[in-house]
């Protein structure tokens, strides 16, 4: 049990210290978070994508539940805090807690939507999950109890990139654990072929809601954290297109591949800033280069999706993991 | 009772636009089994080819009937060539790979398309300034079908109002999917595309070109779409990039909701999902109106997962 | 299995019997930890003051942060041309937020914490101001609005101002024209619920417009970025209202329009400053002819400031300056004079000199701040013909 929780502790520590030493740098401190959530919602849409075979293209719809659900618990504790902690600890307590509602929350809706539609074949599973995506931006935006339209505000801004980062590391140890385990053997059965994998007596439908539950839960714990670093949560975060940058990053990352979707997700988020501060140097402190090159990002991801489909669809990594191959030198380096 | 039957021909309306979009993803899911996402997006770049079009005729000639058949057919000739290429060059490399491959690809050219359009591009050649790419924002549509009521039932404050557009879009959509049944059930074409929707390698070994008659389905179906796209900016007297995206996907939730690959079917669920729209928006709010199309969407598809007259497809192995 | 449950019951009932409402804390007065990297070398002298700037330049609101952007260019020109803030250049960074609120927050961040900006004009649209707001509150970043409506956005803190009047006012300019000039005693409303600003016009104008005698016969709403709008115009039609009054952006205002005209609505339209824009004459045609429109001024005021102020637009830009450009310009001279009254560019001395701004001789009117930080201004409403806005009165604030 103590090797189980002795990473999660470890990790914990690094992100409380790493987020004292770097918090003030603003800038670094906002992408680092923005980032970080974008790394949760990839390996979770990798477990449903990429390691169980399904295509689900609604994971903005449980990252909205999450966000809201966190937003408006956090709100409501708001003024609570426990007397026997400084406030700052009482503070992310109570931010965790608000996660896990958010998180379970997400997670629900995952078993509502995934136990009828996980019986449907691939494509219409897309389109019910894209479905059920809208359908949730539509009801916050009409919900005057979650701002409407206009967005939810008065989140407390508690979420440190520290936080986020170590929900990063608790979904990729999650995700390692569970691809290397008997169960994700049977996820990766289904995903090889659905009717092979009932025909060794994996019940592929029981198997399917699990991982689609599990894989919300975290894009509702992304959620939650989002909204926890930005003033104002606005449904218009939360749509398709939203989605669809997850399934690019996992896809260009590779399909199953943990480590593909991390390094993607890093890349595709760090990418519009990095590209924006080169053009803005590069025009000489004018940033109308760069807005045209931001106006361009779009496009381009449709047109690298349509790329990386014809030349590598198995992308980057294809299935391989980081520590596979960490494994594989240690064995070479130790003769049988 | 009058707002009722407004809102029904409202419905009509707008569900006959929804079903010729919805004809052209389930024949292509038929022959392929890949829901073009692009589908929409294509529609979208023809309307813009026909917003362009009535541009270079020029104002003096909307209302005119010459002018209408000529903008009409430029625009499906175009979008049939831009299926085509989609076709030739995305979706046919990728026909014998896993489905999904396909799938992400429709959804890279989606967005590549409807983003690409949002951008604002314009070259200037010899001196006048053509625009490439429209931009984000939306445009008023030509008049180039000047709305005029065709036919008022009742009195001046409960009456409804058909409009001549309306009529054209019932009159054009009816002659349209008379002319592809004709088609899909007369023709040698036809039986093969159905012929390719059972079975293509079977198709292939008895002689029928399967290429052939997969780039033919594609550009009819996009040819379709067009008019349809056409009508609903005749209909909404505004376009704008994002167009093709919601309309697409609602029309791919109507050929779902009828049975995917099942012509009759798509008509059917258009019809429906348009009625279904208009009655929810003109009795709740329209902001609920993206909603509707999921929301029926799912539960048809819990009760009849096939869709309505979908046939049960056992997987063979 | 037992163990890990009982103890997670353990953790539980420790953690609600600590539970407590926190202490309410005074006011404190917030030290921010200063940025590690900006303690390291003082600023040059003689540099250029930079500035941040946010709009919507592209996008669905992109004629509102294209016009902003070019009267705050113009006055830049202007100033810097006639010396500049105690012989330095201003400099503006503008970031495009694609009429979106959460790239409005990221635009006001990166432009605080990686440009290390004075103060930031912007936005245009309420929603996005108050975006922006709680960042440059937290930061001391003064922000002036050019043409943000809504008043919760100078609530969200002291470093926050407008050029602009609010929708409290104009909702009633428009609810007192319509009772007063019009003698509509029935008006019906259509609604954007995307947006603060259509939200908070319908609210007040349905307030002031019940006081002062008149019924509001039935409110319709549709959303921003809709293109049917025959529903809501149909039932509007059953209303029999004298009068139709839409709150919204013009590039939705255009098409509700000719729909309405197309469905036999004949009754007038009015609106509120959304509307101001080029787009809305080629969007709405000839049916949005005969509206009436609440704007923060009109081309045809004969006063030099404004025309001095078109002359130079037109021959800049070419084209007459709708009252986006004109608060932008406006909202870069409030900003510009504040600087050179002030001892220094930190954001509190900043905040102070624009606090004091007092009969500032605006373009879009005479701009003093107000212990809200909201400008006191008239307004004037306008009647579209011809594809063009006219002037028909003045409305001075209470």
């Amino acid at each position: 049990m103590i090797r189980g929780i002795a990473p999660v502790l470890i990790a914990a520590a690094l992100c409380v210290a790493l987020q004292l030493g770097l918090g003030p740098y603003q800038f670094f401190a906002y992408l680092a978070a923005l980032v970080g959530v974008n790394v949760i919602l990839a390996v979770s849409l990798n477990i449903i994508n990429g390691m169980t075979g399904q295509f689900s293209i609604g994971h903005a719809g449980f990252m909205a539940v999450g966000a809201y659900l966190a937003g408006i618990v956090s709100i409501a504790t708001k003024q609570d805090h426990l007397t026997f902690l400084p406030e700052a600890i009482s503070d992310q307590v109570f931010l965790v807690g608000s996660l896990c509602a958010g998180g379970t929350g997400a997670a629900l809706c995952g078993l509502i939507v995934g136990l009828p539609s996980l019986r449907l074949r691939g494509d219409y599973l897309a389109i019910v999950t894209l479905g059920f995506g809208e359908i949730i931006r539509v009801i916050v935006q009409n919900t005057q109890a979650l701002g409407g339209a206009l967005g939810l505000s008065g989140v407390p801004q508690r979420a440190g990139f520290g936080m986020v980062w170590f929900w990063v590391f608790v979904v990729v140890l999650v995700a390692r654990r569970l691809a290397a385990s008997p169960h994700g053997r049977s996820l990766w059965a289904i995903r090889e072929d659905e009717i092979a994998a009932e025909a060794m007596g994996v019940d592929t439908t029981s198997y399917k809601v699990r991982a689609f539950v599990l894989s919300s839960f975290f894009a509702g714990v992304a959620g939650g954290l989002f909204a926890h670093f930005v003033p104002i949560v606005n449904p218009g975060s939360f749509t398709f297109v939203k989605s669809m940058e997850i399934v690019v990053m996992i896809v260009a990352g590779g399909l199953g591949s943990t480590t593909g979707a991390f390094t993607a997700a890093v890349f595709l988020t760090l990418l519009p800033e990095g590209m924006r501060s080169l053009f803005t140097t590069l025009g000489g402190g004018d940033p109308s280069l760069a807005q045209k090159v931001d106006q361009i990002r779009m496009p381009i991801y449709g047109v690298l999706l349509v790329i990386i489909m014809l030349t590598r669809p198995k992308g980057i990594f294809g299935t391989h993991e980081a520590w596979d191959v960490i494994t594989r030198w240690r064995r070479k380096a130790k003769p049988a | 009772m009058y707002g009722l039957l407004q809102h029904l021909i409202n419905g009509l309306a707008a569900g006959t636009i929804y079903a010729l979009v919805a004809l052209g993803y389930t024949m292509v899911y038929g022959v392929l089994k890949l829901i073009n996402f692009a589908h929409g997006d294509v529609m979208m770049v023809g309307v813009y080819v026909g917003y362009a079009t009535a541009f270079m005729l020029g104002r003096e000639h909307f209302g005119s009937f010459g002018a209408v058949l000529v903008i009409f057919l430029v625009s499906m000739l175009a979008c049939a060539a831009f299926g085509l290429i989609i076709e030739r060059f995305a979706y046919r490399p990728l026909r014998e790979k896993p489905r999904l491959t396909s799938l992400i690809t429709a959804i890279g050219i989606s967005f590549a398309l409807s983003y690409g359009f949002q951008m604002d591009l314009a070259i200037t050649l010899g001196g006048k300034s053509y625009t490439i790419l429209p931009g984000a924002a939306s445009r008023a549509f030509p008049e180039i079908i000047v709305p005029t009521q065709w036919l008022e039932l009742g009195s001046d404050d409960s009456s409804v109002i058909i409009w001549n557009w309306q009529v054209i879009s019932f009159v054009i959509a009816a002659v349209l999917m008379v002319g592809l049944q004709f088609l899909v059930f007369k023709t040698k074409f036809g039986r093969a595309m159905r012929a390719v929707s059972f079975d293509h390698r079977v198709a292939a070994l008895l002689g029928i070109p399967v290429d052939r008659v997969i780039a033919g389905t594609f550009m009819l179906g996009s040819a379709l779409a067009a008019c349809a796209g056409l009508l609903y900016a005749i209909k909404d007297t505004s376009v704008q990039p994002l167009m093709g995206m919601y309309i697409g996907l609602k029309a791919f939730v109507a050929a779902v909701i009828g049975g995917i690959g099942n012509v009759p079917g798509a008509v059917v669920g258009a019809l429906a999902l348009g009625l279904c729209e208009e009655f929810v928006v003109g009795y709740t709010s329209s902001s609920w109106r993206d909603a509707v199309a999921f929301g029926f969407l799912i539960l048809v598809l819990l009760a009849r997962p096939e869709g309505l007259f979908g046939r049960v497809q056992a997987e063979k192995v | 299995m037992r163990s890990t449950l009982l103890s997670a019951f353990a953790a539980l009932a420790v953690l609600s019997l600590g539970c407590e409402k926190k202490p309410v804390a005074p006011p404190a007065v917030e030290e921010k930890k200063a940025d590690p990297v900006v303690a390291a070398a003082p600023k040059a002298d003689t540099d250029d003051i930079v500035i941040g700037e946010v709009g919507s330049l592209t996008g669905a609101e992109a004629a509102f942060g294209i016009s902003t952007r070019n009267g705050i260019e113009l006055a830049l020109e202007e100033a810097n041309a006639a010396g500049g803030v105690k012989g330095r250049k201003v400099r503006v960074i503008v970031y495009d937020d694609q009429s979106k609120p959460e790239e409005a927050a990221s635009a006001a961040t990166r432009l605080i914490t990686q440009d290390k900006v004075k103060l930031i004009l912007g936005e245009v649209a309420s929603s996005n101001s108050l975006a922006m707001a709680p960042i440059c509150q937290d930061n001391k970043i003064p922000m002036i609005s050019p043409s943000s409506t809504n008043p919760a956005v100078t609530e969200k803190g002291d470093y926050i101002f407008r050029v602009c009047f609010i929708d409290p006012f104009q909702g009633y300019v428009m609810a007192k024209f319509a009772h007063d000039e019009l003698k509509f005693k029935s008006v019906a409303i259509l609604k954007d619920v995307k947006s603060a600003y259509s939200v908070g016009l319908t609210e007040v104008f349905e307030r002031s417009f019940s006081t002062m005698g008149g019924k509001i016969v039935g409110i319709e709403s549709y959303a921003k970025g809709d293109t049917d709008f025959r529903s809501q115009l149909t039932a509007i039609k059953k209303m029999k209202a004298e009068g139709l009054y839409v709150p919204g952006y013009y590039n939705d205002v255009g098409i509700i329009a000719r729909q309405a005209r197309e469905l036999g609505l004949k009754v007038v339209m009015m609106g509120g400053d959304g509307w101001d824009s080029e787009k809305l004459f080629e969007l709405g045609g000839k049916a949005i002819d005969g509206s009436y429109v609440s704007n923060h001024y009109s081309p045809e005021d004969p006063s030099p400031v404004v025309q001095n102020f078109i002359a130079k637009y037109k021959a800049k830009y070419g084209g007459v300056p709708d009252s986006l450009a004109a608060l932008g310009y406006d909202a870069a001279s409030v900003a510009i004079a504040a600087m050179k009254r002030a001892p220094d560019l930190s954001g509190p001395a900043l905040r102070d000199e624009i606090a004091k701004t007092k009969d500032f001789p605006g373009v879009a009117g005479t701009i003093s701040m107000n212990e809200k930080r909201d400008a006191v201004k008239p307004a004037v409403v306008l009647k579209v013909e011809d594809g063009k806005f006219k002037y028909v009165t003045t409305v001075k604030p209470e």
